[in-house]
């Protein structure tokens, strides 16, 4: 496969998992506000990710849309990082995974607002502002639970803790990622780690939560197409209608 | 064909302005600023140009269609619709008219812009810039008026509201809840 469809095929890959996570809690969360926020930063990730897959069903033009696409791949198809699959937990579970995410999502996107390729420059800056509004919340609501008592402190420590281990996906580039930095599409990883990681640690400084060690051991494979058992779940609920009723449409 | 042929853009304008946004029917859709180009052609063909307010918004289908059948029922037959991108949306291209309009309403209008694009491009050191977007405390929390008793009293209550555009309030003075149309 092309690099550049690969390349935006991830980037759709990782908005729509996520979205689903999220969708999951539509009508669970914690507090209304907090439902209505779920479901809200979901909604945009879904639109992000119809513009990414809509650009790559354009390039490939081999007759599969954005809905082909989502609803038509097995798991080992989806090219997401591993952070995005992984499952709801408690409140700083969920908020933690988003916090390590936004924070990923708001300087690549920045980033790419200056790439070479003006359809994902402009797809860049319409989610730019989108991706703003969502890591500041994440980043308030992550030093109100880490600041707070001491039962959601521990929470947020372990939650930070257990979900350490996804995070170095993001800046671990392989080839295809390589051959878009050459491109002059993708931001080089290293400065972008030391945004990311930057961040973090301003946040969690105010949150009073210890930063893991950035030289921990890192998981990796989602890029690759190797899942945790996770995505196989979520792909079976997210799926159903299509693999049910195949080509049924509203 | 003769009649379409004779129809300006200045009369296209004018027929979507009477188009209301699906979820605020108050304002136009050409008050929210998502008609961003109107070109008719000497055959009577006619492009929209429109933009989506937020990637996922779910009325953008709805106005798509609202903008179509307002146009055909007009007598305009062939209707071409273009979707654009870039520039992104911003609240900045509400009109005045459309504000105060949402105000009477009683959804507060946006007060200010999350995060300047614009400025973005042309700074050289767009990195710091970016560092500094997401600073707790850096940013300038808005004022945000209430529009039932014109108190600045407020507080942000939830920063999300029933759509992706809105967040909630609450009024300290009257003491009654309300919807702000986020910055954006």
């Amino acid at each position: 496969m092309d690099n550049k469809i690969a390349y935006l095929l991830r980037q759709g890959d990782n908005a729509l998992i996520l979205s689903q996570r999220l969708s999951e809690l539509c009508g669970k969360g914690p507090a209304l506000e907090e439902d209505m926020a779920l479901t809200n930063v979901a909604l945009d990730l879904l639109g992000q990710t119809r513009m990414w897959y809509s650009y790559a069903a354009e390039l490939e033009g081999a007759g599969r849309d954005e809905d082909k696409l989502a609803y038509h791949r097995d798991a080992h198809d989806f090219k997401n990082c591993l952070l995005v699959e992984q499952k709801n937990g408690n409140y700083a579970d969920t908020m933690m995974r988003q916090f390590y995410f936004d924070t990923w999502h708001y300087f690549f996107i920045g980033a790419l607002t200056k790439c070479g390729d003006e359809r994902i420059r402009e797809i860049a800056e319409k989610s730019l502002k989108e991706v703003t509004y969502h890591l500041r919340r994440s980043g308030d609501l992550i030093v109100r639970m880490g600041d707070g008592t001491p039962v959601s402190h521990a929470k947020t420590q372990a939650a930070a803790d257990q979900l350490w281990m996804y995070t170095g996906e993001f800046f671990k580039y392989d080839a295809v990622d390589e051959a878009m930095v050459a491109a002059g599409v993708a931001p080089a990883s290293e400065p972008l780690r030391a945004q990311w990681l930057a961040h973090v640690s301003d946040i969690f400084g105010e949150a009073t939560l210890t930063m893991p060690s950035p030289d921990a051991w890192m998981q990796k494979g989602g890029k690759q197409g190797v899942h945790s058992e996770h995505l196989g779940y979520l792909l079976a609920e997210m799926q159903f209608l299509q693999r049910a009723y195949p080509g049924s449409e509203w | 064909m003769n009649a379409a042929a004779a129809i300006s853009t200045e009369q296209v304008w004018a027929w979507l302005a009477e188009v209301a946004d699906p979820e605020i029917p108050v304002i136009s859709v050409v008050d929210l600023g998502i008609v961003r180009e109107v070109a008719v052609a000497d055959d009577g063909a006619c492009v929209v140009t429109i933009t989506p307010t937020y990637s996922g918004c779910p009325a953008m289908q709805v106005i798509a269609d609202a903008v179509t059948g307002a146009l055909r029922e007009r007598g305009i037959e062939q209707v071409e619709l273009r979707t654009q991108l870039s520039p992104a949306w911003t609240t900045d291209w509400m009109s005045e008219e459309g504000k105060a309009k949402l105000k009477g309403y009683g959804i507060a209008p946006p007060a200010q812009q999350v995060i300047d694009i614009s400025g973005l491009r042309r700074s050289a050191s767009g990195a710091q810039d970016l560092a500094a977007g997401v600073r707790r405390g850096a940013v300038a929390k808005p004022t945000v008026v209430c529009p039932n008793c014109g108190s600045s009293h407020t507080e942000n209550t939830s920063q999300f509201g029933s759509t992706p555009c809105k967040a909630l309030y609450k009024c300290f003075d009257c003491r009654e809840p309300f919807d702000y149309f986020k910055c954006h």
